[in-house]
């Protein structure tokens, strides 16, 4: 059972795609053919959503049986090697219940579940033993003397010694790695004082000495462990959520060969391949257009709004998605060569340039490790030169590693993390990475993305009214003909107004331009500007046509995200920097920044030069938050300080940042700013609290005076009330 | 003191039932879902299909 715990240390790989990549090949190594479907569904919340949701499935032929974990926002569902994921989520989506796949991760997240298990086995273990060997002390302590006290003694160590052996390993792990890269990490003095600890007590108990310390060697234990479950618990959470985001694309592509579509894995296309593009599939490769007309949206990739054109010749990149009609398009550059997996490696150099953060944690066992040997090892020395007596002087050095060893240090962190995140988590942000809100209350810059981030990332038209009723049905008789997200949102909008709707004849969608039709024997169009004969303005906008008539314009704005206006007005009033860096044209990111009230604009930016700007705000001394959404992000997300992306971000960009906000409304990043500053606040209070009780409890133990009784008290009384001023936070 | 006899490993007993009683549920799972655990006892449908 221990085998897992055999790795230096229980921290997640640095990036999401390390852990994701080998997985992935493995994946493609499997038949498709496994009866077990992992769905991540990131909005269950209550009992009827289990309900639904297993109910929903239950009711595809070939299901055999479904579980809901609420914890873990996932069902399992067991089917017939003929059920395929996209139908499940497709069923759960009519149902009302988003859903992914999720496959890939399923391996990795059953590691991190035996992982938890495996601390909170040894959690048990070692509060089986304290209890017992507490209630074994409380007898010694009280007095019992000659023979009972030795048969006290020894009953203890033959609990204790097995038991901390068992349940000590984590830091036994980490301490003898850390030693091995020539660190002190806080595991070697726990480490040193357990053995210490032990070996003089058992010393002492074949002496039939008085003191033996067997009760503060396994409580220790016990409160470490229960600091480091505690991070597990709180880090497994978000990752479950978070981490489907590396595996959520299984990514996979129509090639053709020979005149024949096959299904294959976009891992396996090469230079050369024809591959199919269907309306509204991702584009999976770097090429060039072959066959077909449509027209791409290349938000994801550089933050345009507008949707280009594309036809034979017009060169294409991974990572767009193609909006209305087919495209066939020859491979130029697949897999690790795309333009995609560029910013892919784009990210990974931001991240190695970050990893330099050091936790408060790591800042505290810094200063406080080689303390505290000095101390011990200062004591010792004394003690033997005044006494000449080597046992009287080992026994000395081990009360003062018990007493001054990092039990409240080590609750510090990882409950004021966890009573953060889990207030966090009821407002709808999940924190991916133990140190996020440590660095989230140091920053004093926010950097935004526009598309996706400020704004919802979805057209809306404006102007309608201006439109003559004829046109107006016309539009709408039109634009139900089309899958084309401006067409969607004009219908929509349209439907709104309650019109009759115009009889339209012959309607088609005419793929990279609009659709057309007959109405009242006239030619009818709506699409873009150079198809119906008008000059492209600089914001989006769709034409309509009747017969031989003018163009007529709709221009489409894209909808602020709620609470976007009043975040910007709150961090400003903080004193914060606000920025605006986006990839769009000038003209609509600066309407926009009026709009929320952002000063300091940067337009046209490529996803490289977003990231060097954000290091050059980091080279001038600022600690830079990044809110960010699309692919051009990802890399300025990992080389901010801190950063944030919305649950309707790509997966990339998803895993790059530290916190996803779940819901829709931008002020929540308000609250996160908020409670990471309190949270900091708490961890420097508890680091206070530990050391004062160290501070009041190092003397005793010099000087000779801390009894095993002491130690027990000062040990547990400081654990305690750090959990309780953690508490405080939820 | 002869009672220390017989009260240690009764205290020893009762405590590694709860640690096995633990270890138990450990093993049945019981510890994978407990928000779901918590929201499904309290739903009206029945949930106790038998296993095919």
């Amino acid at each position: 059972m221990s085998v897992a715990l055999a790795q230096p240390s229980s921290r997640p790989a640095a990036c999401p795609a390390c852990m994701a990549a080998p997985l992935a090949e493995h994946l493609a190594d499997l038949p498709e053919t496994d009866s077990t479907i992992m769905l991540s569904l990131p909005q269950i919340h209550c009992a009827g959503c289990i309900s639904g949701v297993e109910a929903a499935l239950m009711q595809v032929d070939g299901v055999h049986s479904a579980r809901v974990n609420l914890t873990l926002r996932r069902v399992a569902v067991e089917a017939l090697p003929a059920i395929s994921p996209e139908d499940l989520t497709r069923v759960l989506q009519e149902a009302g219940y988003e859903a992914h796949e999720l496959d890939a991760a399923l391996l990795s997240t059953t590691q991190a579940d035996f992982q938890g298990r495996d601390l909170l086995m040894r959690l048990a273990v070692a509060f089986f033993a304290m209890m017992n060997v507490m209630l074994l002390s409380v007898a010694v302590w009280s007095g019992a003397e000659g023979v009972t006290r030795d048969m006290l003694h020894w009953i203890s160590a033959a609990i204790a010694i097995p038991a901390v052996i068992f349940c000590g390993r984590p830091f036994y792990v980490s301490a003898f790695w850390a030693l091995r890269g020539r660190r002190l990490n806080m595991d070697v003095p726990i480490t040193l004082a357990i053995v210490l600890a032990l070996g003089t007590s058992l010393f002492e108990t074949i002496q039939s000495g008085e003191h033996a310390y067997f009760d503060a060697a396994i409580s220790l234990c016990f409160f470490l462990l229960g600091g480091r479950y505690l991070d597990h618990r709180t880090r497994a959470g978000a990752r479950s959520a978070a981490q489907e985001l590396a595996a959520l694309d299984v990514p996979r592509a129509w090639r053709i060969r020979d005149g024949i579509e096959e299904r294959v894995a976009a891992a396996d296309l090469v230079a050369g391949d024809l591959v199919l593009v269907k309306a509204g599939g991702r584009i999976p490769v770097d090429g060039v257009v072959r066959e077909g007309q449509s027209e791409l949206d290349r938000s994801l990739m550089t933050g345009e709004t507008l949707p280009a054109f594309a036809g034979p010749d017009t060169v294409v990149n991974a990572g767009e998605v193609n909006l209305t009609g087919p495209l066939v398009i020859e491979t130029q550059a697949a897999g690790r060569e795309t333009a995609l997996h560029k910013i892919a490696e784009l990210v990974a150099v931001a991240e190695a340039g970050r990893g330099n953060y050091t936790s408060l944690a790591d800042q505290a066992a810094k200063l406080y490790a080689p303390g505290v040997h000095i101390l011990a090892g200062l004591s010792a020395i004394g003690w033997w030169l005044a006494t000449q007596d080597a046992r009287v002087s080992l026994n000395i050095a081990a009360a003062v590693l018990i007493i001054t060893c990092p039990c409240a240090l080590g609750l510090a962190v990882p409950a004021v993390t966890t009573a953060a995140s889990g207030r966090l988590f009821r407002k709808g942000m999940l924190i991916k990475d133990g140190t996020a809100l440590e660095r989230l209350a140091e920053i004093d810059t926010v950097v935004f993305d526009k598309t996706g981030t400020l704004t919802i990332g979805a057209p809306r038209p404006v102007g309608l009214e201006a439109l003559s009723l004829s046109a107006k049905r016309v539009a709408l008789g039109l634009a139900q003909g089309s899958s084309h997200p401006l067409a969607i949102a004009m219908a929509n909008r349209l439907r709104e107004l309650d019109l009759r709707l115009a009889d339209i004849t012959e309607l088609h969608e005419v793929p990279g331009f609009g659709v057309e039709g007959i109405w009242d024997g006239q030619k009818v169009r709506l699409g873009r500007a150079a198809w119906l004969g008008a000059t492209a303005p600089d914001v989006t906008a769709s034409f309509v046509q009747i017969g031989d008539g003018a163009a007529m314009q709709i221009s489409f704005t894209d909808s602020l995200r709620q609470g976007a206006a009043e975040t910007v007005a709150a961090l400003k009033a903080q004193g914060k920097r606000v920025v605006l860096i986006s990839g769009d044209t000038s003209g609509a990111v600066t309407r926009l920044a009026r709009e929320v009230g952002i000063d300091e604009v940067h337009s046209e930016a490529l996803p490289a030069e977003k990231a060097d700007r954000i290091a050059g705000f980091a080279k001038d001394g600022a600690k830079v938050l990044m809110v960010g959404d699309g692919l051009n992000d990802t890399a300025a997300l990992a080389a901010a300080h801190v950063s944030i992306s919305p649950a309707s971000a790509v997966d990339a960009a998803r895993s790059a940042s530290d916190i996803v906000m779940m819901g829709a409304d931008l002020s929540v990043i308000l609250d996160a700013v908020e409670t990471a500053g309190q949270a900091r606040k708490r961890i420097r209070e508890n680091f206070t609290i530990a050391t004062v009780y160290n501070v009041i409890a190092v003397p005793f133990a010099v000087i000779g005076l801390a009894t095993p009784l002491v130690a027990a008290l000062a040990m547990s009384s400081s654990s305690i009330t750090v959990s309780l001023n953690a508490l405080r936070l939820r | 003191m002869a009672i220390l006899g017989l009260l240690i490993p009764i205290s020893l007993l009762l405590g590694l039932v709860g640690l096995g009683a633990f270890f138990w549920a450990l093993k049945r799972g019981q510890f994978e879902d407990p928000d779901g655990d918590a929201a499904r006892i309290l739903r009206k449908d029945y949930d106790q299909h038998p296993k095919d």
